[in-house]
């Protein structure tokens, strides 16, 4: 595969998109390497979440070169479903799939996409359950569980396929605060695994953590990056430092 | 804060509690409330007991002409409909063979009851629908196996409703899906072609529709090119039918939180699999309600299709009640073709309750 080598598994080049007149993303350039975790903040409507939805096709860019694990997007769609496969996302509400039980939302994608056995499937769904410690809700609905919860099942969901980058949009804004840190563990303990992450997110507290590197983003530009303790011990741009004051009370 | 303890629990009012309480609160919670419930008994007193004195208590049931009925009942003449009931349910096929139609209605009967059960909902059951169409072909048109041949021109009655009906659904339904899908396509042709699809055919009257599938459209077949009145009106319906639900279909495509089509997206499930397995599912769900309330009113409009001369249900009994021997029943019979549509559509409306409630899967999210 492409991405074994030292290239980046992400590569965003001159990346512009409007809704209509309004311009969201100008001139983004990215470069991810392999196991590199790259909090993305900034103010709301700034384009952080469209940036790292354009990366698996839920957006459409309309200028620029975006090639993810050596895979160049286009309208190909051959192209966008193996970015796709290689590709997680979590998201602000979950999406888990509520006809489903949590086993089978699990199992779903590896089945049909990836063509595994039934019985492997779910042997190795039931191994996610536990890394993200609620085994015992296997075969419970959705809607029966804590938005907390729900929200591990979502991020086991995507590991479920194996995934070689893993995109978090804003995954802890929709849940309530003594549920926060349930599913921060999770991410903190997949980011010790190795694996690549890019996270929409304002917790602070876990970009000083894991993060390699954090992104802000204002007025749908990158506006500033830099190592997390440098980023916040001495922001450059007066922006960065009027989100820094708003946030970081 | 510490749980309530036995003594801060206060009973409530009596009045409030029991059936004293119910009355007070549904029946007579204020003046006009009060008011209604007084005119709503009186109009039953003056109705419901009259009805039944007719229908029931001074009602005849056999008798062997229609004028011994005439005299005998101060009420209804039910033996009218005795008399006539074969050619009420079968219309005008050959009277020594009323038993292929009624073994055609009691398998249809049959298999929409094993239709229900979750349990058959595999592949084999559509394997037991052509088993079971094909022999509802067989006993109907005959020809085979030392069966005598009626032609479709003689079938009518029941049989003919649940075949309109039957066919009607089971074939615009899958139709209906397509076209949903279709209208929210984002390929353009495909998408012009079924707005204006729908909206051509749900713009026309039923009547209309069938009407030109019997009248004009013979005219614009070449000469020697001719299939049968009861398909084209088959057809008619069908293609009636699928435009009305099609919009019901979409209206729960639509319905659907767009997270979950991005979640199915961002999984790389292709269109087929994303529609098939989480789309749909949850889309028809949602609109079980309007789905069951259109097929019922596609049963009931198969009726329609006496415009054209074909004998269903209602059209058999219009035959029979022209018959000077048993003249003036009109009542009883159309009371009595009522109850066989009512009991069809009231089994559709509680099995479209009880499935709901079973595939409930709790809260949605």
């Amino acid at each position: 595969m492409a991405s074994d080598g030292a290239g980046p598994v992400i590569q965003m080049r001159n990346v512009n998109k409007w809704y209509g007149q309004f311009h969201v993303l100008k001139n983004i350039n990215l470069q991810v390497s392999k196991g590199e975790r790259i909090v993305i903040c900034g103010p709301s409507g700034s384009g952080k979440s469209t940036m790292i939805r354009c990366l698996n096709r839920l957006e459409e860019h309309q200028a620029g070169d975006i090639a993810v694990d050596g895979i160049q997007l286009t309208n190909d769609l051959k192209n966008i479903e193996k970015i796709r496969r290689e590709v997680g996302m979590v998201f602000q509400h979950f999406n888990l799939f509520p006809h489903l039980t949590v086993l089978e939302n699990l199992t779903l994608a590896p089945i049909w996409v990836r063509k595994v056995p039934k019985a492997e499937a779910e042997a190795s769904a039931m191994t996610y359950l536990e890394r993200v410690r609620i085994p015992e809700q296997a075969n419970k609905y959705p809607g029966q569980l804590s938005g907390g919860q729900q929200q591990r099942v979502a991020i086991a969901r995507s590991l479920c396929m194996n995934p070689k980058i893993m995109l978090f949009d804003e995954p802890t804004s929709a849940l309530d605060p003594e549920m926060v840190k349930e599913v921060l563990d999770v991410m903190i303990s997949l980011a010790e695994t190795g694996m690549t992450m890019l996270c929409v997110t304002h917790e602070m507290g876990f970009a000083r953590q894991v993060a390699n590197r954090v992104i802000f983003m204002d007025y749908g530009e990158i506006i500033e990056q830099n190592k997390p303790e440098e980023f916040f011990r001495n922001p450059q741009n007066d922006r960065t430092k009027l989100f820094l004051s708003q946030i970081l009370h | 804060m510490t749980a309530p303890t036995a003594t801060t629990e206060l009973k409530p009012p009596a009045l409030s509690q029991g059936w004293l309480g119910w009355a007070r609160e549904n029946l007579f919670a204020g003046p006009l409330n009060t008011l209604l419930t007084i005119l709503t008994v009186w109009l039953l007193l003056a109705t419901v007991p009259a009805f039944i004195d007719w229908a029931l208590l001074k009602a005849v049931w056999s008798a062997p002409t229609a004028s011994v009925c005439r005299e005998a009942a101060g009420g209804a003449c039910w033996a009218f409909v005795y008399e006539k009931h074969r050619l009420i349910l079968f219309g005008l096929y050959p009277f020594e063979e009323h038993w292929r139609p009624m073994l055609v209605v009691v398998i249809f009967l049959a298999m929409i009851g094993l239709s229900c059960l979750r349990r058959f909902w595999t592949p084999w059951l559509a394997l037991y629908w052509i088993v079971a169409l094909t022999a509802v072909g067989i006993l109907m048109w005959g020809g085979v196996l030392g069966l005598t041949y009626v032609e479709n021109e003689r079938w009518g009655g029941l049989p003919l409703t649940l075949i309109l009906s039957v066919f009607g659904i089971a074939f615009a339904f899958p139709l209906s899906i397509l076209l949903a899908l279709g209208r929210r396509s984002n390929m353009p042709a495909i998408k012009a072609l079924c707005v204006i699809y729908i909206e051509l055919i749900r713009g026309v009257p039923l009547i209309s529709l069938l009407f030109m599938a019997s009248v004009m459209l013979p005219l614009f077949l070449p000469t020697g090119v001719n299939f049968d009145k009861l398909l084209r009106a088959q057809i008619a319906i069908i293609l009636f039918a699928a435009a009305y639900l099609a919009e019901v279909v979409r209206g729960g495509l639509q319905a659907l939180p767009k997270g979950q089509y991005e979640a199915a997206d961002a999984l790389g499930l292709s269109y087929w699999q994303k529609t098939g397995l989480i789309i749909l599912p949850q889309a028809l769900k949602l609109v079980i309600p309007p789905l069951v309330n259109t097929f019922i009113g596609i049963f009931k409009d198969t009726s329609l299709v006496v415009i054209i001369g074909l004998f269903d249900l209602l059209n058999s009994l219009k035959a029979s009640l022209v018959d000077p021997a048993w003249p003036g029943f009109s009542a009883e019979g159309y009371i009595a073709v009522s109850l066989i549509y009512f009991a069809l559509c009231y089994f559709m409306s509680k099995y479209s309750q009880a499935l709901e409630a079973r595939l409930a899967t709790g809260h949605k999210r």
